[in-house]
């Protein structure tokens, strides 16, 4: 997976970069004293959807702002596709899907409007888009199935069509870098199957994307990296080995409701297997295992559905 | 119609309907961008911040818009600064700054008598503009609208998603600063056809009203210079027959055609949120 090619040719910002996102002991503090980040470090490459995980207070904006710039590590740095942040920036390498709260919505911009914002980086001083902006926008929109809804204010969507749309701004802008601050929440299910189905696509050619989610239960689904972040990274690397019961403990301390259900509480007799349930109110995350849980966790597509 | 025509004919009249049409014309521009981000109150902050400014100016026989802007600028950066220095909320720090400022104004023009009176400042004067003032507010008016034809889409994108401005590459502090600085260079020169007090309907009402009308940017913007740019004209010329001041005319104006968008406003409107509500109950009643 690590193996993917040179970036999308074609992509006139970002053209002949791979994508990567190196943080390496990034200590973020803030004029008020708090340290917010401290000696944060993980790396990734390209071909990565990579899950960013922790409690409200961990960090995780903070981490984000870092890699967009809007705040300097007083210490450590950190490197897109290989570029300074401003470098990277320049050069359209991150695309940002908000959080849902932080946009106006009575904003008087319609669907094709935003979605258009996201070739700003491509196009010349005046920003006059071009037929091959217009057919980006309309590509874009197709592929995230919302182009009959082009020509509406973007008030009047749906949670999920709201998402939808910022990612199609993702989509348009061509980055190989994608950050989204908790996609799936207020997300139907429907359009957390299709969000996670186009994160998948765009893994395939090579993007890289940090999610970061409340939704632990899914995290098993579409994510083959993870970070765990308290203030530090407590732990990264592939889900199979790092998104397990005891981290996520260490992660989430007494704000993640954990049962944990094994054969000897049913029945008398000797049973080696467990269930074990964590949740923070969202979708929880299950273990099922045989003397402990170093198993993999459930992936929704076990349940049959 | 001998009547009607009568404003026409003198250089005075001519003079004040075309400067207050440009002036309306930016205001309205910026006010597209202002009033979406709750920051009106800057506005009536700066309008009033400039008076001190105006009053040195004169006394000192500088150019009048450079006065007023060095004391928009000292009073935007006197907001910065309690903001920062104390847990006071915004609302607070703009009330008492700009108060300051006023009085201050209001205080150098009422000790050191000059040509300008506290009532041409307050009350904008555009009927006895000098030549000189007409010179500085087109070059003002002029320098701000090319800055902002040719930058709106990138405002925008900063005022819509700052995040989302920094990762196509635009520098949205910097283009923060420069819509600050035309909106203080742009109230100086609103100073000169509604005077300070009016100020902030220049540059909220015509962006407001057009608000209500559209949900495309492009077409905010058109709608709010023509009915900036319109009313002022009409207001200046209209002031003509009624002998009141112009600012109170334009300002009425713009009001009216407020209401009229506040009713009848084919999507947004207070009717046509009615006549969905009515058909909504009515699509209800059939069993």
């Amino acid at each position: 997976m690590s193996s993917a090619p040179v970036f999308l040719a074609g992509a006139s910002g970002a053209e002949g970069v791979v994508a990567s996102l190196s943080v390496r002991d990034v200590t973020v503090a803030y004029p008020s004293g708090v340290t917010a980040l401290l000696d944060a470090t993980f790396e990734l490459g390209a071909g990565t959807i990579c899950g960013l995980v922790g409690v409200n207070g961990s960090g995780k904006s903070t981490l984000f702002k870092a890699i967009m710039g809007f705040v300097t590590p007083s210490r450590g740095q950190v490197r897109i596709c290989g570029l300074s942040v401003n470098q990277a920036l320049k050069r359209c390498c991150v695309a940002y899907v908000p959080q849902s709260e932080e946009v106006d919505w009575n904003f008087p911009v319609l669907v094709e409007d935003v979605v258009m914002m996201g070739r700003y980086g491509h196009m010349n001083f005046l920003r006059i888009p071009t037929a091959k902006d217009k057919e980006k926008v309309t590509e874009s929109l197709e592929r995230v199935n919302m182009l009959r809804f082009r020509h509406h204010q973007i008030g009047e969507l749906s949670g999920g069509q709201k998402k939808r749309v910022f990612l199609a701004r993702a989509l348009a802008q061509e980055a190989p870098v994608i950050l989204l601050d908790e996609p799936f929440t207020g997300v139907d299910v429907k359009t957390e199957t299709a969000i996670i189905e186009l994160l998948r696509q765009l893994r395939a050619s090579g993007h890289l994307m940090l999610v970061s989610t409340h939704n632990l239960g899914s995290v098993p689904d579409f994510c083959d990296q993870v970070v765990l972040l308290n203030r530090t990274v407590l732990a990264s690397g592939p889900t199979a080995t790092t998104f397990t019961p005891q981290n996520l403990e260490r992660a989430f301390g007494g704000v993640l409701r954990s049962f944990r259900i094994e054969g000897g509480d049913l029945h008398d007799d000797h049973d080696a297997r467990s269930v074990t349930v964590l949740t923070d109110d969202e979708r929880p995350v299950v273990y099922y295992g045989e003397g402990g849980p170093e198993e993999e966790p459930l992936r929704r597509t076990d349940k049959g559905a | 119609m001998q009547e009607l025509i009568a404003p026409f004919l003198y250089d005075y009249m001519l003079k004040a309907m075309f400067v207050s049409a440009l002036v309306g014309a930016v205001c309205a521009f910026l006010s597209a961008f202002l009033m979406l981000k709750g920051w009106s109150l800057m506005g009536d902050a700066l309008g009033h911040a400039v008076v001190p400014g105006v009053a040195g100016a004169y006394l000192l026989q500088l150019p009048y818009a450079a006065g007023a802007f060095i004391s928009g600028m000292l009073a935007a950066l006197g907001m910065a600064l309690v903001k920062q220095r104390t847990r006071l909320r915004e609302d607070a720090v703009i009330g008492l700054v700009f108060t300051t400022f006023f009085a201050a104004g209001l205080l150098l023009a009422s000790i050191y008598p000059t040509s300008v009176s506290i009532q041409t400042i307050v009350l904008g004067n555009i009927l006895g503009i000098s030549d000189e003032d007409v010179i500085q507010v087109i070059i003002i008016a002029a320098v701000s609208l090319t800055i902002l034809i040719a930058k709106w889409r990138d405002l925008v994108v900063v005022f819509f998603d700052e995040t989302h401005a920094r990762t196509v590459g635009i520098n949205a502090f910097a283009l923060k600063i420069v819509f600050f600085t035309l909106l203080a260079a742009c109230t100086v020169a609103a100073l000169q056809t509604v005077g300070a007090c009016l100020v902030i309907a220049m540059v909220v009402t015509p962006g407001a009203t057009a608000y209500l009308l559209t949900d495309r940017f492009g077409r905010l913007i058109i709608l709010s210079v023509l009915i900036g740019a319109g009313t002022s004209f009409f207001g200046a010329y209209i002031s003509y027959f009624l002998d009141g001041a112009t600012g109170g005319v334009i300002v009425t104006l713009q009001t009216l055609l407020f209401l009229a968008a506040f009713y009848l406003a084919p999507k947004h409107g207070v009717l046509a949120g009615r006549r969905r509500q009515s058909s909504a109950s009515s699509e209800g009643a059939i069993p």
